[in-house]
């Protein structure tokens, strides 16, 4: 194991991401908190309570879900595709690293920097409304498992993609309407029957309730699925990382 | 002395179905400088990116130190550094990062005493805060040298490491390659500089479309393959090329001002019935055709190349 590469690799990206502060760090949170702050404080006071929970707290954790989601998604496929548009990648194609280690610095650091963004936009949040997390250990995990699971699909968006646009497609064109969708704003029984059937095919839904339940300890779907739902996510992107490397899938001819 | 790299059967053929390697086989001896020299497009840059594991081999192995490049790939990259052709660098990153992470990469432990030297032996010691993107073109080759020297490599490869680069450069990085050889680190360079190979190499290689076509001392090459041109300016002009002469082969040019003898660097050369110097000057002598001025050239690599690669 190359653990000089992996750190050399996270040291990198965490670097890259002090650097960008503002863009990386500043402004996830910023427009985070303005949807905080219209919906929740806002708009959220004249609406009633959710399954007992205030509206302005209900929609913290999918708050969060947004910006981890998005985030770990577009950093980590900026991240390998940068050097794959510059050609820098030449040096880590050629070094002695396994694609277990590059996954490992790239992905690890990508999840680091939304697990924080995570609990920055918390903290932020409990400035507002009081917030109490029932379960904390399992607040943790979802967060760590949701940021993982999502830096690793970001990292296969950057590998696949062979053009900024492209960088750009899944996160706007999917997982932006689906995390909207999937009971960010709303408990799924506000939605009628049909769409609350045609709702529970989006994934994001799973990773929203979960991560909601160790809030509130109350859920729309049952945890157990949401886990099981998060755990296949996770080894479907791994399977994928390990075909691409493999293959060499856009990465050597 | 022991081989460092050993080619065997190498072929590629890519995936637009360009054969861009056709079954080369090579060795490389350790402490050495390999010119591998072609013209453009000729294979050099794809036999360099297998054996550093850019490229995937379509057939035949590489071994490094005796280490499989695919089965055994931790082994052989740690011991080889890779310079590119293009000036790829992180744009946003100090000098000294970069070059600290391309050691990590590697493998090493963080040693910025030795970072720090490397840095120093480019000259780059002044920028070794400045953001890459800042540096001008020489400075980015003399970043990418480092970076491929951060983890202390025993094989070294230079793509075309003169291109676009000014003289002044060329010279550092020509004094440099020999420091490294000194130092015992093996280095293999591509160029379609013949001026390059010629001043550096100790052996040189001419692959073309694919194959190797040469690979040789590059002393014994210019021995064999090399002519000296001897050229006579006549004080008068000639119409013709006097009988006497006739054996030597002479030609005529300038309007009949300059005759032009055309010999073998060594007695017994290639053709087997030179005459020295002194046979043409004797003849001349006694023709009593008188002359203003008289050189010779011997043929650059250059020369020999380009027939070389006609040839093939």
């Amino acid at each position: 194991m190359n653990l000089q590469a992996i750190r050399a690799i996270y040291t990198y990206e965490m670097n890259r991401t002090r650097r960008t502060i503002g863009q990386s760090i500043v402004s996830p949170v910023l427009s985070t908190s303005l949807y905080f702050v219209v919906f929740g404080s806002a708009i959220g006071s004249r609406m009633s309570e959710v399954g007992g929970v205030p509206y302005g707290a209900f929609i913290v954790p999918g708050l969060m879900m947004l910006t981890l989601l998005t985030q770990s998604i577009s950093n980590a496929a900026f991240a390998i595709y940068f050097p794959r548009f510059t050609g820098t990648i030449y040096e880590l194609l050629s070094a002695p690293v396994s694609p277990f280690e590059i996954v490992a610095g790239y992905v690890g650091a990508a999840a680091t920097k939304s697990v924080l963004l995570g609990l920055i936009i918390l903290a932020t949040a409990a400035l507002f409304v009081p917030m109490e997390v029932r379960h904390p250990f399992w607040m943790l995990t979802f967060l760590v498992l949701t940021a993982v699971t999502f830096s690793l699909f970001g990292f296969i968006i950057g590998i696949w993609a062979d053009g900024f646009e492209r960088l750009q497609l899944i996160p706007m064109l999917v997982i932006t309407p689906l995390t909207f969708l999937g009971g960010t704003f709303y408990s799924l029984e506000m939605l009628p029957p049909v769409w609350r059937t045609i709702t529970l095919f989006n994934p994001v839904v799973y990773l929203v309730a979960g991560f909601r339940w160790s809030f509130f300890g109350t859920s729309d779907v049952r945890v157990e699925v949401s886990a099981a739902m998060t755990l296949a996510f996770l080894i479907a992107c791994l399977l994928i990382v390990r075909w691409m490397f493999r293959t060499g899938y856009r990465l050597k001819s | 002395m022991p081989n460092v790299i050993t080619v065997s059967g190498l072929s590629k053929t890519y995936a637009t179905g360009h054969t861009a390697l056709n079954n080369v086989s090579l060795d490389i001896r350790r402490g050495e400088i390999f010119a591998l020299l072609g013209p453009n497009g000729a294979g050099k840059t794809t036999l360099i990116s297998i054996v550093c594991g850019l490229v995937k081999p379509t057939a035949g192995t590489v071994t490094v130190s005796g280490f499989d490049i695919v089965s055994q790939y931790r082994e052989t990259r740690s011991r080889i550094g890779l310079v590119p052709q293009e000036l790829t660098a992180e744009a946003f990153e100090s000098v000294f990062a970069t070059v600290s992470f391309s050691r990590g990469l590697f493998g090493k432990k963080p040693d910025p005493a030795y970072v720090e030297k490397v840095i120093r032996s480019l000259s780059l010691w002044e920028k070794r805060d400045s953001r890459i993107m800042t540096l001008s073109g020489g400075m980015k080759r003399r970043v990418l040298i480092a970076k491929a020297l951060a983890h202390e490599p025993e094989v070294l490869f230079l793509d075309e490491p003169s291109a676009g680069v000014d003289v002044e450069l060329r010279r550092d990085m020509w004094r440099l390659v020999r420091e490294l050889r000194d130092s015992g680190v093996t280095i293999i360079l591509t160029t379609h500089y013949l001026e390059e190979a010629e001043e550096m190499a100790d052996r040189v290689g001419v692959i073309n479309r694919g194959e190797l076509i040469l690979v040789e001392e590059k002393a014994a090459l210019m021995k064999t393959l090399g002519k000296k041109k001897l050229s006579v300016e006549l004080s008068a002009p000639l119409a013709t090329i006097p009988a006497r002469l006739a054996p030597f082969n002479l030609t005529l040019s300038d309007g009949g001002g300059c005759l032009t003898y055309t010999y073998a660097t060594t007695p017994d050369g290639a053709e087997g019935r030179d005459h020295g110097i002194a046979d043409v000057l004797e003849a001349l002598a006694a023709e009593g055709i008188a002359f203003r001025d008289l050189h010779t050239q011997q043929s650059s690599l250059e020369d020999i190349f380009v027939s070389l690669v006609r040839r093939s």
